[in-house]
């Protein structure tokens, strides 16, 4: 068999695996719900949108799936995969086991830009919550990146601490510039509005987001798994990367702008959504070990099918009300995680 | 392959920690580097290997000037064991020895069988076959030491730089390391502590404050009033009853 071949093999086999198992999710994200759908419906729904099948469907039925519980699955899967091999990524290239997506400052800047406009007024009313967050995280990303390089990171032996650290400072800054926004201008209502979106809120999803986070989702992923070899190279740090032909300068840039981009992105549109991108790559790390070829599709897909879960949950938990979703991840995920990191322990002896 | 130091020089912020090094080890020498602690062997072995760019001078790596050279490129030819290597990932001992065929694999040429087999005969050489499962965490210095050794022979390099390899290994290991590295046919510079372990090298380079302060035949670079001088001892040759080859003998001046 050719080198090719071996590789398109591998790929096709990784699908034949992992697209079955997405579908189901996301076929659950869109049968569970206040009001339960039969999957036939679903399926339904699907060939007469998708291939024009004509069949009868309850107009009422078939918009509460297609206009908004598929595109909330798709956006779902999308952003969970995303942050969770985000987390992945950065966790191996930073060597820093509380590595998250939101470790360069996103989280925080883009916090800072959705109150800036909702609150503050930035824009008129002009700008949507979305684009205010998405700016504010890449200024914050652009504040921890030159930070981080005025600091010595790239080439030094630190590089990764300070990386971290400007994080650190980059995240405390613009969390400090939000508490200062809120405090000034907000009323009790809006800072329970902009609470809710700082845990993740995927009520206001539909199409356009599915078509941006989904294709987003899949770029990122490729370029990351396309750096699956690199990242294992860094198991010993970078100097030890380079000694095995890494350029690691590339390396670090080309995936530390992958995955701030991405999640940049999927912060605008869904939140700040917590523990997934901290948590899911260490789940997945204990179920197939530190090898990043087979680490990256498990994360993402574990990624995938988490957030999916978690937000059915926090659709159906109580009754009438919608919970963020970020409150279920970090309720569902930290007892869980903490199974994990038990069991683990003990057959490590 | 031959590699070439042309007067390196090496400083960062304003501290210069090398000098003026110029020296060339030919295809399957096996050259030793000692000095006190802070003479600059490893910065030396950093410079040698690409891993740092030098503030003057050049490395030229047969014939060619490293700095011309690709990172990959490099360490195809080059294999660099760096001391206290460490991780908290929970890798196999195989894994770890597997990184080491990183330079000569891509997208368009995956694992095969031929590097399967470079990194069986690596575990082989270092005595490392049945540690292969074991978890990193679980081993002990030694055995992560001939581990580290292990990754840097699966390269296949020419050019093998090992910094301090013996730290941490008990007396059998360190022997079998050393006649390992001797017997091996690729060109290696090894830095050592122990002086007399260096005299069984090809030749030896002494270093002392960054600078190169003597090269040549072992017993020559490290005669005793060359290591008393520069090690701020008292040295001189000693042999035991059975033993032919004579040894130093050290002692506080």
């Amino acid at each position: 068999m050719s080198a090719a071949a071996a590789l398109a093999w591998q790929g096709a086999r990784g699908a034949c695996l992992a697209l079955p198992v997405l579908a189901a999710a996301v076929l659950a994200g869109t049968m569970i719900g206040e009001t339960s759908l039969a999957p036939d419906l679903v399926l339904s729904v699907l060939a007469n949108k998708l291939a024009g099948a004509g069949l009868p469907v309850d107009p009422v039925d078939q918009g509460i799936i297609w206009s908004y519980r598929l595109p909330r699955a798709l956006v779902a899967g999308a952003c969970g995969a995303a942050l969770a091999v985000a987390g992945v990524v950065l966790q191996a290239l930073l060597r820093n086991a509380l590595a998250d997506p939101y470790i360069l400052g996103i989280s925080a800047g883009a916090s800072t830009g959705a109150v800036a406009v909702t609150i503050a007024g930035l824009g008129g009313g002009a700008l949507s919550l979305s684009f205010g967050a998405f700016n504010g995280a890449l200024l914050a990303f652009g504040f921890v990146a030159i930070l981080a390089r005025a600091a010595g990171a790239g080439g030094s032996r630190a590089a990764a601490a300070q990386i971290v650290l400007a994080g650190i400072a980059g995240s405390q800054l613009f969390n400090a510039l939000t508490a200062f926004i809120i405090a000034k201008s907000a009323n009790a209502d809006q800072a329970r509005g902009i609470m809710f979106w700082l845990m993740g809120n995927l009520s206001g999803v539909r199409w356009p987001d599915v078509w941006l986070a989904v294709p987003l989702a899949i770029a990122g992923w490729m370029i990351c798994r396309f750096h699956a070899r690199a990242l294992d190279a860094f198991t010993f740090g970078s100097d030890s990367a380079a000694s095995l032909g890494i350029p690691v300068r590339r390396v670090q840039l080309v995936l530390i702008f992958a995955t701030a981009l991405t999640t940049a992105v999927m912060v605008s549109i869904v939140g700040s959504i917590g523990f997934v991108g901290l948590v899911i790559p260490h789940a997945a790390r204990f179920l197939v070990g530190p090898g990043h070829r087979r680490l990256m599709p498990v994360a993402a897909l574990t990624g995938a099918v988490f957030l999916i879960a978690a937000d059915i949950v926090s659709r159906i938990i109580i009754p009438g009300q919608v919970l963020p979703i970020g409150v279920v991840t970090a309720l569902i995920g930290a007892p869980s995680f903490a199974v994990i990191l038990v069991r683990g322990q003990r057959t490590a002896r | 392959m031959k590699i070439e130091a042309r007067s390196l020089s090496f400083s960062v912020r304003g501290k210069t920690l090398l000098q003026d090094v110029s020296l060339a080890v030919q295809p399957g020498e096996t050259l030793a580097l000692v000095g006190p602690n802070g003479s600059g062997k490893s910065t030396l072995m950093r410079l040698l290997s690409g891993l740092a760019k030098p503030s003057q001078g050049d490395v030229l790596l047969a014939d060619q000037p490293l700095a011309r050279l690709t990172r990959r490129e490099i360490a195809q030819r080059i294999a660099i064991v760096e001391q206290q290597a460490d991780t908290a990932e929970r890798i196999t001992a195989r894994s770890v020895v597997e990184l080491g065929r990183t330079p000569w694999l891509s997208a368009l040429k995956p694992w095969s069988g031929e590097d399967t087999q470079h990194v069986d005969k690596a575990l082989r050489t270092v005595e490392m076959e049945e540690f292969a499962p074991r978890e990193w965490s679980t081993l002990s210095g030694g055995e992560r030491q001939r581990l580290h050794i292990a990754r840097a022979l699966a390269q296949r390099p020419g050019l093998l730089l090992l910094d301090e390899p013996t730290n941490h290994l008990d007396i059998h290991h360190q022997l079998s390391i050393l006649n390992c590295i001797r017997n091996l046919k690729v060109t290696t510079v090894v830095a050592l502590h122990d002086l007399n372990q260096a005299l069984t090298c090809d030749r030896v380079a002494v270093l002392s404050h960054g600078r190169l302060v003597a090269l040549g035949a072992p017993a020559q670079a490290l005669a005793p009033e060359t290591v008393s001088e520069f090690f701020g001892i008292k040295a001189r040759w000693a042999r035991d009853a059975a033993g032919d080859a004579p040894f130093l003998s050290f002692q506080l001046a």
